[in-house]
């Protein structure tokens, strides 16, 4: 029997990121909270990542994959969501930090999915006024993978591409494959026939209170990790205090709670989901 | 402790709405973003914006409305209605959009107000008919009652003090042996176990900075001494919030239709003067409350006393909520409309009005807006100017008249500067010439805007189309639909949704069938030239007669005026 607060057994079955197998190996050992418990994470031979909890209660599941710790209190956790780009051997991964919020999961996931405030939040860098419109695009619900997809999304961008200051409309595809992980793919100013591939993972501490995990999987032979690591410090940090100025900091998932516009058909799609799944924490459910 | 949510309390001083600041202030659990306008009106709002609950508290107050920082949707001064959904630029948002106001009253150099408030702010008594001097807010962590039970426990240097009164909100003291004024000390309840104590000084003392820095020592003890004795009894829960659900309608985001011409609103004629030759300015102002939000490009209908109902583009600025200022100009030939408006109506009369209806929205992603109004089309083009003033859009409002004094609201003219173009007395060929002139320059991003009489508006769009500017770049407004109307077919209208079959026999119009058959089809001019009444084609040929949609969307075969227009095909599909 666990000890943990959370009693969702829809959270409790996923995998949960804690730390990246890169700043693990810097630091040998590292404590963290993952739903309200703190848990200790230790490398060792062979890159070998043990986690326990600190205090009663049994030790979670562990599990490395895409570049990450990642643990589940659950008895027979979900499989990891597919990610194929992180295998690719040509493409560069670059982990570009992790960020404390006090906000829920959900709503830091619907931030990462939304391309309205491109132009007020990361303003000259994504977007720019007076550009503001976003386009109709497509959103369904993948039944073979359980997840949300976004495509067709093209929005405004005011430096294009990296030689141009030029605008021009950029193409973006989302996916959402796990309650708190989402997937952001761009076209390459590298090769125009694939796509950079940026991701949130979040973990969470608490309902309201988040690290999140930010990265890139990329093909890109220009700019060091230093300067791909500043840029999305940059972007974060912007989002930062929108997110924690959010009210109710948990996700509301009654459609009457907040007011939805065409733009936002992929946090609707997300919102349904996570009421399909019957998920509890992190989130307010919809009055029975 | 039961809370009584009908009772007033201050909840801000004055000093805390500066020009153009959002202040955050709270009262029983609930967060209010407090904001004054440039019109001095005090806006009590709840400190979220509807569309993803981001604290308005860091919106940006220009003034005029409120804009949300996360996407830049705007809300009006007074009535808290949505203008604009930058995402969604060339959509009008539903008027419905409003976020949860409070009652917000300022008197004495405080804010006041109550979440549930049983009647009118009522000053208290113990301030009537002083001059004040307000205290710096000191906030405790404490019960607002046990804060209460406190209160006579401030202590002056050398002096004593003693408790005149005492009340559920307050505490009167006077300072014996020290030559101050009596004191009232509010306790603003901000949570369970949270509150705010707001004194006010019943006069100004002689040397206010001295005292002011005297009261605050001795307030900041007596914060120490009742939050000591509050860490005794453990801290009472928070106080459990609801958020009011939008309206069902909004949360599926189908427009909201009704019937025929609205006449929801009661008016009166607060000032009618002639703006112009030939044309009578009407302030509206509303009987009781407030009025819905209004967008640039927006009209309402008038039902006039003659039984007649017109409609007429509102000319007001942004955040210009307490009134609508229409325009209309006397026409010889007129049907009965503004010869009634001329004649028979006057300052003071009450009209009957519909709540205002935007089928002409202003696109503010551009980069640059041509705005060309023709004579009285001056109106909705007014609107439009004063918004992207106000938002700092660049844009140029040419103004085509007979003369000077052909020229309608000079002093708002006067006030949008070098942006406003007034081309006067000029001939048809003179015009054209002009127009070729204005839109010389289309680019990406650009916007032009027409309202004018049925020729120069054509003449207009010819040269703007000559000149390179797509479809979608321009827009217009008719006054009226001057083309001759054929109403001589007799088709089948099939409507998706509903689910019905009915016949539409010549001489009757879609509309008129829809009605007559429960069906609820919103409408206003009833002439093809508003938009109101516009339906989605799914299946069939309409046959158009409007003055609304732009060539590519009549030929594009998807969208219908249903007032006017027809189907060439036996059978058209509409997707109501």
């Amino acid at each position: 029997m666990t000890h943990t607060k959370c009693t969702d057994p829809v959270v409790l079955e996923q995998w949960h990121p804690l730390i990246s197998d890169r700043e693990l190996a810097d630091l040998g050992e590292f404590r963290t909270t993952l739903l309200e418990r703190p848990l200790t994470i230790k490398h060792g031979a062979r890159g070998i990542a043990t986690v326990t909890a600190d205090g009663p209660g049994a030790s979670p599941k562990v599990l490395q994959q895409y570049g990450y710790v990642w643990a589940s209190f659950g008895q027979d956790p979900n499989s990891l969501f597919p990610f194929p780009e992180f295998e690719e051997p040509d493409r560069r991964f670059v982990p570009t930090g992790v960020f404390g919020v006090n906000v829920s999961a959900g709503r830091a996931v619907e931030n990462f999915l939304d391309m309205g405030h491109f132009p007020y939040v990361h303003t000259g860098i994504l977007g720019e006024e007076p550009h503001t419109e976003v386009k109709e695009y497509d959103v369904e619900v993948s039944e073979t993978r359980d997840e949300v997809v976004a495509t067709r999304c093209r929005f405004y961008q005011p430096k294009a591409a990296l030689a141009s200051d030029e605008g021009a409309d950029v193409e973006y595809t989302y996916r959402v494959p796990h309650p708190n992980c989402a997937l952001l793919y761009k076209s390459s100013p590298a090769d125009p026939s694939r796509r950079d591939v940026i991701y949130l993972f979040l973990q969470p501490m608490g309902e309201e209170w988040v690290r999140a995990h930010t990265g890139m999987c990329i093909l890109d032979e220009d700019n060091t990790d230093e300067s791909i690591r500043y840029f999305q410090q940059v972007i974060f940090g912007q989002d930062k205090p929108i997110l924690e100025n959010q009210h109710p900091k948990r996700l509301p998932l009654d459609p009457r709670a907040e007011t939805p516009i065409r733009a936002d058909k992929t946090a609707i799609a997300y919102r349904r989901w996570l009421s399909q799944k019957g998920l509890t924490y992190g989130v307010i459910s919809v009055a029975a | 402790m039961t809370i009584d949510l009908s009772q007033w309390h201050p909840i801000a001083s004055s000093s805390d709405l500066p020009l153009r600041h959002v202040y955050q202030a709270q009262l029983h659990g609930r967060e209010f973003a407090v904001w004054r306008a440039d019109d001095q009106y005090v806006n009590v709002w709840e400190n979220r914006c509807l569309h993803r609950g981001v604290r308005l508290s860091v919106g940006l107050n220009d003034g005029k409305e409120l804009k949300c920082l996360y996407h830049g949707w705007r809300y009006s001064n007074r009535s808290a209605g949505c203008t604009y959904i930058p995402a969604h630029p060339a959509d009008a948002p539903a008027r419905t959009i409003c976020n949860r106001t409070y009652p917000g009253v300022e008197e004495k150099g405080l804010v006041w107000s109550a979440v549930d408030p049983a009647g009118d702010f009522e000053l208290p008594e113990v301030l009537k008919g002083c001059d004040p001097l307000v205290l710096r807010p000191i906030p405790l962590n404490a019960a607002p009652g046990l804060a209460l039970s406190r209160l006579a426990d401030l202590k002056l240097e050398g002096g004593t003090s003693r408790q005149i009164a005492s009340t559920g909100s307050y505490s009167h003291l006077a300072f014996d042996g020290l030559d101050l004024p009596e004191l009232v000390l509010f306790v603003q309840p901000v949570d369970a176990h949270r509150c705010v104590l707001r004194g006010v000084l019943k006069a100004v003392p002689a040397d206010p900075a001295g005292t002011l820095r005297q009261f605050n020592t001795a307030l900041n003890r007596l914060r120490t001494l009742i939050e000591a004795a509050a860490a005794e009894a453990p801290a009472p829960e928070p106080i459990a919030v609801d958020f009011r659900p939008i309206d069902e309608e909004l949360a599926s985001m189908p427009e909201i239709s009704r019937s025929g011409p609205k006449a929801e609103l009661r008016v009166t004629v607060a000032r009618k003067w002639e703006t112009s030759e030939g044309v009578a300015a009407f302030r509206l102002e509303p009987l009781s409350g407030a009025l819905p939000t209004f967008q640039p490009g927006a009209h309402i209908d008038v039902h006039l006393p003659n039984g007649m109902a017109r409609q007429y583009s509102i000319t007001n600025g942004p955040g210009e909520g307490g009134h609508y200022t229409i325009a209309v100009k006397r026409e010889p030939d007129s049907r009965g409309g503004s010869e009634c408006l001329h004649n028979a109506v006057q300052t003071g009369d009450v009209l009957a009005i519909s709540a205002p209806r935007n089928n002409f929205p202003l696109r503010r992603d551009a980069v640059k807006v041509t705005l060309v109004a023709g004579g009285i089309g001056i109106t909705p083009m007014l609107a439009m100017a004063r918004a992207l003033d106000a938002q700092g859009i660049a844009f140029e409002l040419h103004y085509f008249a007979q003369s000077k004094a052909h020229l309608s609201f000079p002093e708002l003219l006067n006030e949008l500067g070098d942006s406003v173009v007034t081309h006067l007395g000029l001939n048809p060929a003179e015009t054209s010439a002009k127009l070729n002139e204005i839109l010389a320059d289309y680019g990406f991003a650009r916007h032009l805007y027409i309202c004018g009489p049925g020729p120069m508006l054509e003449a207009t769009r010819d040269v703007a189309a000559k000149q390179g500017w797509p479809d979608e770049a321009v827009h217009f407004e008719y006054f009226k639909n001057t083309q001759e109307i054929d109403d001589s077919s007799t088709f089948e209208v099939a409507l998706a949704r509903s689910a019905m079959t009915l016949q539409v026999p010549a001489g009757k119009t879609i509309l008129e069938v829809l009605q007559e058959n429960g069906i609820e089809a919103p409408s206003s001019c009833e002439q093809g030239a508003c938009g109101t009444c516009l339906a989605t084609v799914i299946e069939g040929e309409p046959d158009h007669q409007d003055v609304y949609l732009t060539p590519t969307e009549k030929a594009a075969g998807d969208k219908i005026i249903t007032c006017v227009s027809r189907s060439k095909s036996n059978r058209l599909v509409l997707d109501i």
